[in-house]
């Protein structure tokens, strides 16, 4: 029997440029596109396991309702004049999950020396709205984001577990846009463990941060007041996740959808707050 | 047809090696390279031309030889050695005659490849940890080449607009390091010491020199059209740089008051480290290279594929020395092959 012929004119075929073999890539640290360390961060995660289990107590509730994979955008409630939370969040569920959990902050991080290298290496990236994308949405990870921004951390003890404005809602537009859910974390116990008594504005003014505060701990323990918190105790409770039945990767979400859903968020968190310290006997224990 | 090709800056690295990309193509007919020094490499079919920094006998030449494709590898990105007046000359005046020539009625012109470079995006604080094609810079630029670069991306999209007939490739490149190309990063880092600001280990990306040569190539070849972003896979901190060089790192430019610490230390010969890499060495960047590969295009080298190819390099100039007589002793016997009037030509060879 004879082969079936092919018919037609023969069309140059476009050679493949190359064999795609893997490249050589001789790395020589485990730093990552967004300079985190895994090496680093077990190390911070052993220095900082003590503080956390024996200093300020950390508890947890339903923490099962954090997603064990897959992108998912953890907002919580940021207090303490050199905020005490991010760092507990980011050690607590990277220890009971074993999964990385990205801490994004203001930029101003990345322009102190010394400091902004550790943070970074530590887990910290920029809170930038397309490296939030990137992370959650191509690279399925944790984020963990303070939607109240340095106004939370920025308030004195007399106002506090009173939930700052939720910025303008980039959270939830970036939540929608990558398809991943927000989880809630509501903490009590950081605004206690450094207090901020009292601000100086002029000197923030000309130092060019946020705020300078003036803590009981500094009040107390001098200037090494700057690193000694007190041993208030820390409970989280993680919140239902919120879901948006939005399609991603839009151009435009509506912006009356996006201040609604943070609003939700806010008096929601805000709520459970409350009902945290409806609950809570002490401070410290 | 063949393609009919003209270079700029071909007595530059990149024109000089772009054009023996292009010789070896076979569907290009003719090649013709601008500047005002010949080639430094050795070339064979390639035409060169003299012609003074901003090209101003540009349309002339199009005019002339009907050049479909023009390559414009001679846009300086390393300012330390060019005043600012000559950079803008070279920059932006010289990109305007090439627009104008390009653009001109009846123009052969069909396909123009500008080489740009990462710097467009600049390095600040504000910066995401990966540029895309469409996004903009975050802080305005301060610095010469940075501010030069920034106006010709504006002179080409306007050209891009206005002749619609002409494709328009902008390659935005990330810092080079290969075997031979010399940077002022890789000047730092060949002295066996790595320039760092106490404090901050950023997260820098880089480009082989064969794959800035073959993207452009690639976009020659298959006509790309927009804006692309050339860089290998990955973010590395300068620390790790170093440590893949074998260089110590030495933090000797302090966090505040950089800018003028590096002036001194430039001054007194130590160091040539421009303001734009003082952003860099402080901040970092990282550009996004899925739209090329997304085109079609295969990298060869991963950023620290990229800087091992310069380490192994510079191991070997250490040993040999920079010059390596085995390629002139072959280009001459080369050239005693192909013109020598003793070599008995068949003519199934010629």
């Amino acid at each position: 029997m004879e082969p079936i012929r092919r018919q037609g004119a023969l069309v140059p075929l476009r050679r493949p440029e190359e064999p795609s073999a893997p490249l050589s890539d001789p790395r020589l640290s485990d730093v990552d596109e967004w300079g985190r360390s895994e090496h680093i961060r077990e190390l911070a995660r052993r220095l900082y396991d003590p503080i956390y289990r024996h200093w300020f107590r950390a508890e947890w509730e339903d923490l099962e309702k954090i997603p064990t994979e897959g992108g998912a955008l953890l907002v919580a409630n940021h207090a303490g004049a050199i905020p005490s939370d991010a760092p507990a969040i980011m050690h607590g569920i990277e220890t009971e999950l074993s999964r990385p959990v990205y801490g994004m902050a203001d930029h101003m991080f990345k322009g102190m020396p010394v400091v902004g290298t550790l943070w970074s290496r530590a887990g910290g990236v920029a809170a930038h709205p397309e490296n939030a994308y990137r992370l959650l949405r191509e690279q399925g990870q944790l984020a963990l984001v303070f939607p109240e921004g340095t106004k939370g951390p920025g308030k004195t003890y007399s106002e506090r577990y009173q939930l700052r404005r939720f910025g303008r809602g980039g959270f939830v537009e970036i939540a929608m846009r990558a398809g991943v859910p927000i989880v809630p974390i509501a903490v009590v116990g950081a605004e206690e463990s450094m207090p901020t008594l009292f601000k100086v504005p002029g000197l923030a003014r000309m130092l060019g941060v946020p705020y300078v505060p003036i803590t009981a701990n500094m009040l107390m323990f001098g200037p090494l007041g700057l690193l000694a918190y007190f041993p208030a105790k820390f409970r989280f409770r993680v919140l239902d996740p919120v879901r948006f039945d939005v399609p991603p990767d839009q151009e435009r979400y509506s912006k009356s959808r996006i201040m609604d859903a943070a609003e939700d968020i806010r008096v929601d968190l805000q709520e459970t707050l409350y009902d945290m310290l409806r609950q809570r006997r002490s401070v410290w224990f | 047809m063949g393609k009919r090709v003209l270079i700029t800056g071909l007595g530059s690295f990149w024109g000089g090696r772009m054009a023996q990309t292009l010789e070896a193509d076979r569907d290009v007919d003719h090649i013709i390279g601008l500047d005002v020094e010949g080639p430094k490499v050795p070339l064979e079919r390639t035409e060169y031309v003299r012609a003074d920094q901003s090209y101003s006998i540009l349309a002339r030449i199009v005019k002339a030889t009907q050049i479909d494709t023009i390559v414009h590898t001679f846009l300086v990105v390393d300012s330390t050695h060019m005043s600012g007046r000559q950079l803008h000359e070279t920059n932006v005046i010289g990109t305007m005659n090439l627009l104008a020539a390009a653009g001109a009625a009846e123009s052969s012109v069909r396909h123009i490849i500008v080489k740009s470079s990462s710097l467009v995006y600049g390095s600040s604080m504000q910066d995401p940890a990966w540029f895309r094609e469409t996004m903009q810079r975050t802080a305005p630029p301060v610095s010469r080449v940075e501010r030069s670069l920034v106006e010709v991306e504006s002179y080409l999209r306007d050209f891009a607009v206005d002749n619609p007939h002409v494709t328009v490739t902008l390659l935005r490149f990330a810092n080079v390091l290969g075997t031979d190309i010399v940077t002022p990063i890789s000047k730092a880092l060949e002295t066996g010491v790595a320039p760092a600001i106490l404090g901050f280990d950023p997260l820098m990306q880089f480009v082989e020199e064969d794959d800035v040569i073959r993207s452009l190539h690639f976009a020659f070849d298959r006509q790309l059209q927009g804006v692309y972003n050339v860089a290998g896979d990955g973010r590395i901190p300068w620390s790790e740089v170093a440590h893949i060089c074998g260089v110590r790192l030495v933090p000797m430019l302090p966090p505040v008051l950089t800018g003028l610490t590096a002036g001194v230390l430039s001054s007194l010969g130590l160091t040539d480290l421009p303001p734009e890499l003082l952003d860099l060495l402080r901040y970092g960047r990282g550009i996004d290279n899925r739209k090329l590969k997304a085109a079609g295009f295969r990298y060869r080298w991963t950023s620290a594929g990229a800087i091992e190819s310069f380490a192994q390099a510079r191991r070997l100039r250490r040993s040999v020395g920079a010059s390596r007589p085995a390629y002139t002793y072959e280009r001459d016997v080369e050239n005693f092959f192909r013109r020598s009037a003793a070599v008995v030509r068949r003519p199934a060879e010629t």
